[in-house]
């Protein structure tokens, strides 16, 4: 040992005449890191209730709880988070699972009370001093995956493929990328509630996100017949609230349904299992056999009641048969499907149109009827030159080469009028027989009613979009016509609506054209109801108004799908025909 | 061994003194100043985490495993994240990689600084408990800034690394090692110049060379007998195989021996950070994992393994193909350290030396206990 190391540990000394380290808390205070883990904060408007952060959190801290600031409405559960910090281990995997992003955590650590429940609290909702701070620990960008990942790649046709055949555009998830698609699901449920059916999602996903893809089958049938024509052209309510849609891109749930039903040559033989309950000698006579008298006419002869369905076409499927073009919704898928109906015991009775009389005798020999006929008419565009030969509805023309497989040709170049889904549809056919096709719309691309992926897809076959454009008048030019039309400018809607276009006054174009397709709306048309009966109905806009079981209140009458009030699409009056059989069921097993 | 009860006196050392290391106790049976016997007692801290993890999601484990031992969070990540990659079949970005060895060597560096600091506090050197755990402060400002969080950090997550490090983070790193470096000579004056600590740590606890592998010594234990084992080279992680550096050895095996060990890996950990801040490449730092809830890990068995403070430190995870482990077996030093040598130390060891012993085989229970 030596004499330096006694003397040497007393050099500690020199420390005590240094600044210290220490922080003179609380005259000097010590925020912490601008990544920091500390309390919670939660954006209650971006948060939409899905749960996703009660899921993850591996200590049971957060607590989906009502609060009085935010309801229920579709796409927000109306819950939010409670967290309690006797439990919270301020792992921030809540913040960094948040599908919308709504969650932080600040770099607030401090916070003293003598009442324990104080330290749970609905963040955001309950007042705290560190409500407004942008420091501390926030969802990042780059890891975003946390939350979902990407959406599959769908393959489709390629475009210049596509206007040459009517074969489907959408080519199906293989089974890998469908199985991975589906194990994106949070299972936050927020679907379930936006699709008008109601349909089972998160438990189909996970059934096939597990390859149990005949469980998936059962499952669409629990409350959708028409499952695998959903699965190709349902308007998806349900992907339209997905909680990764906020920050990425929705679960590809229509495709989903597709593929699983697609695994299957036969769903008849899927669905063989599905017992009918014993006869009940009660019977049900359903009007139109599109999606809303279909699903109707399934559950009612499953329930054991005599069903018999009366469609004035030759096939089952309504407008979805002959208005959809078959690059979306093949016939033969429809086949496939009506395989099932006729296994439920349903009784098919196609080429059979309800007038007048043959109403009234409905009425007489069955316990209930049930009308579902659909939009039969076409809105016209009240312009000179509408009667013309040359042009024509849309929907005759989709009518045409869907139901007699007309694929005649329709000129060199076509004008179709409109923006809607109708418009798209026949302007796409149009182009697949052969013709050059200018589509006319009123207002601007951003506000056309049809689906984006429509919109997209027809621009991608060339289709021309002429928006802003107001139809004046269709002139007869040797064995041409003559599409005559204004420019419109838009103008801001006072209450807050869509802007409304106003013709441009003295601005005039022409285009010269073989056919004309007008795709501006559909009608109902309740001619071949009785006037007494009619006269008890109460009617709007021409459409049959219904109550929540979908009864008329004429006594044994319901009605659903498109001839009533409400949204216009499949998956709507599949709904109806769910509601009407309860109301049915109500009547005849009391 | 037969005691003699009017000569021997049973002695309850912890679990609540100030000299044992963490949650624990030894059971003493004490002739005069002499032990001699010593029976480890632990499981204060059991909290079941491996039967724990094979209740929830994969992911869920990710902020618990870190709380398997205290002062060293870190490597529990790191094990459980290589395991699970390994089992799923992860590319981790080589930006992570160097990220991780950067938090890796950060956190040995404090963990050192804090159980050098304690060897001095066992013998009564107050003054560099303080400043050791002054000093790892620092380090701690800088995980806190990474990370989110002062010790658990939750920062090596599966797939890669949680975040970036915030802009201008090296630099402050840097200013953090200089301060260390500048304020070390300090205290090698306070300790290893100190004629009390050479006087109290010299010749005493002494690990015999032939131990090291009949009880599986690892870390400082069998470094400070001359055996250069360390994991980071012998079996490489990371980015370890790319660094430039020695393992730090010494001969002796006592307790001196075993703190200038853990002196030299203090400087060899700020050596090895300033080659990583040099050398971590740009790129992404985490890949996109699947939907957690999700998660289902291909069935199959890995054993994953990092040297941690203490030595090797491994993790065996099970995986039966669900959305949960198997099994996850942790397999941490302190077991061997802490109960096995530790009870064969005891045994003619004066009783002021016990926690003197004791941390300087850097016992940590929780990692025991699990
Ligand atoms: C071109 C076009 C494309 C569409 N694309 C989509 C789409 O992609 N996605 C979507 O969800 N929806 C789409 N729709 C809307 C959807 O097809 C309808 O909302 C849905 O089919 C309405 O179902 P429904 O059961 O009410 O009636 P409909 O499907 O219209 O079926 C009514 C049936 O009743 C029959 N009928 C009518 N009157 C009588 C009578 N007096 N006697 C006997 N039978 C009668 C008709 O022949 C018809 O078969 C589209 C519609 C059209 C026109
Ligand atoms: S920080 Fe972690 S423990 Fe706390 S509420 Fe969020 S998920 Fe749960």
């Amino acid at each position: 040992m030596k004499f330096t190391n006694i003397i040497s540990p007393f050099l500690a000394w020199g420390r005590a005449a240094k600044k210290a380290d220490t922080v003179a808390f609380p005259s000097a205070d010590r925020p912490g890191a601008p990544r920091y883990r500390g309390f919670h904060i939660n954006d209650l408007e971006k948060c939409i209730g899905c749960g996703r952060c009660e899921e993850i959190c591996q200590n049971a801290a957060l607590d989906m709880t009502p609060t009085p600031l935010t309801q229920f409405k579709e796409g927000d559960t109306g819950l939010r988070p409670r967290v309690d910090y006797g439990r919270c281990c301020w792992c921030a995997l809540c913040v960094d699972v948040c599908s919308t992003g709504s969650l932080g955590m600040t770099n607030e650590y401090l916070w003293s009370s003598v009442d324990a429940d104080e330290f749970i609290y609905t963040p955001g909702l309950e007042a705290k001093p560190w409500d407004d701070s942008s420091r501390g620990y926030r969802q990042a960008q780059d890891i975003l995956g946390w939350a979902g990942g990407a959406r599959r790649e769908m393959p489709v046709l390629p475009p210049d493929e596509r206007i040459k055949t009517f074969d489907e555009v959408v080519m199906g998830f293989i089974e890998e990328d469908a199985v991975a698609e589906a194990a994106r699901c949070i299972q936050c449920g927020l679907c379930v509630s936006a699709c008008p059916a109601h349909m089972h999602i998160p438990e189909y996903l996970l059934a096939i996100a597990e390859r149990r893809f005949r469980d998936a089958v059962e499952i669409f049938y629990q409350n959708n017949p028409l499952p695998e024509m959903c699965g190709k052209v349902c308007t998806r309510r349900c992907e339209m609230v997905c909680a990764l849609g906020h920050q990425g891109e929705p679960i590809a749930i229509r495709w989903l349904k597709r593929f699983a039903t697609e695994r299957f040559d036969s769903l008849a033989e899927v669905m063989r299992m599905w017992e009918r309950k014993a006869p009940t000698g009660k019977q049900v006579a359903v009007i139109g056999a599109g999606p809303a008298g279909l699903t109707a006419a399934y559950y009612l002869a499953l329930a054991g009641h005599d069903v018999e369905v009366f469609d004035a076409d030759r096939k089952g499927g309504g407008v979805t048969r002959s208005g959809i073009p078959m690059y979306r919704l093949p016939d033969q898928s429809l086949d496939k499907q009506m395989e099932v109906f006729k296994n439920a015991g349903v009784t098919l009775r196609f080429g059979q149109t309800i007038d007048q009389s043959r109403f009234v005798s409905l009425c007489s020999d069955f316990d209930a009827v049930f009308i579902a006929v659909g939009l039969t008419g076409a809105l016209r565009l009240r312009i000179e030159g509408e009667d013309l030969g040359g042009v024509e509805s849309a929907l005759d023309l989709l009518a045409r080469v869907n139901l007699e497989d007309d694929a005649s040709p329709v000129g060199e170049r076509v004008v179709v009028i409109g923006g809607g889904n109708v418009a798209m549809d026949a302007s796409r056919v149009a182009r697949r027989l052969g013709a050059q096709v200018v589509l006319s719309y009123r207002r601007r691309v951003q506000d056309m009613p049809a689906d984006d992926e429509e919109i997209e897809e027809a621009k991608e076959e060339g289709i021309e979009f002429r928006t802003q454009t107001i139809p004046l008048r269709i002139e007869s030019r040797g064995s041409k016509l003559l599409y005559l039309y204004g420019n419109a400018e838009m103008i801001p809607d006072q209450k807050g609506g869509r802007p409304r276009p106003r013709l441009m006054e003295g601005t005039e174009h022409e285009l010269e054209v073989d056919r004309v397709f007008v795709a501006v709306g559909q009608a109902p048309d309740l001619g071949f109801l009785p006037k007494e009966i009619s006269d008890q109905l109460k009617v709007d806009w021409g459409k049959i108004v219904v109550d929540a079981d979908q009864f008329t209140g004429v006594p044994g009458i319901f009605a659903g799908g498109d001839i009533t009030p409400g949204r216009d699409d499949a998956i709507s009056a599949i709904a109806d025909g769910l509601r009407a059989v309860r109301g049915i069921r109500r009547l005849l097993e009391g | 061994m037969r005691t003699d009860p009017q000569k021997t006196v049973r002695l309850f050392f912890g679990p609540q003194h100030p000299g044992v290391t963490g949650n624990m106790s030894v059971e003493l049976w004490v002739e005069g100043d002499e032990v001699t016997k010593g029976i480890s007692r632990v499981g204060y801290l059991h909290r079941g985490f491996e039967k724990l993890m094979e209740r929830r999601l994969w992911i869920q484990n990710f902020p618990l495993v870190c709380r398997m031992c205290v002062p060293e969070t870190d490597v529990n990540e790191a094990c459980y994240a290589e395991a699970l990659e390994l089992l799923a079949g992860i590319d981790v970005p080589v930006r992570a990689r160097w990220l991780r060895a950067l938090v890796l060597e950060l956190a040995r560096l404090g963990v050192n600084l804090m159980s050098l600091g304690g060897q001095g506090g066992t013998i009564g050197l107050g003054t560099a408990a303080q400043w050791g755990i002054t000093y790892r402060d620092f380090v701690l400002d800088l995980l806190e800034e990474l990370s989110g969080g002062r010790i658990y950090h939750m920062f090596i997550l599966p797939g890669g690394v949680r975040r970036d490090i915030p802009s201008g983070f090296f630099s402050r790193v840097e200013t953090v090692l200089e301060t260390i470096e500048e304020r070390l000579p300090e205290f090698d004056r306070l300790l290893f110049d100190n004629a009390v600590f050479q006087t109290r740590t010299q010749g005493i606890g002494v690990i015999r060379p032939e131990w090291v592998d009949e009880l599986g010594l690892v870390g400082p234990m069998a470094r400070a007998c001359g055996f250069a084992r360390d994991v980071r080279q012998d079996d490489a992680y990371e980015i370890y195989d790319q660094l430039a550096f020695d393992v730090v050895t010494e001969t002796g095996g006592d307790i001196f021996a075993r703190a200038l060990v853990r002196r030299r890996d203090i400087a060899l950990s700020i050596d090895l950070i300033r080659q990583i801040m040099k050398r971590t490449p740009d790129g992404p730092v985490a890949v996109q994992l699947p939907n957690l809830t999700r998660w289902r890990i291909p069935a199959g068995e890995v054993y994953a393994k990092v040297e941690s403070s203490r030595g090797e430190y491994g993790y065996y995870v099970v995986s039966d193909g669900g959305l949960r482990p198997r099994r996850v077996h942790v397999r941490g030093p302190s077991y061997v350290h802490g109960v096995t040598l530790l009870e064969r130390m005891l045994v003619g060891t004066n009783i002021a030396d016990v926690s003197n012993l004791m941390v300087s085989l850097t016992i940590c229970p929780p990692e025991i206990d699990r």
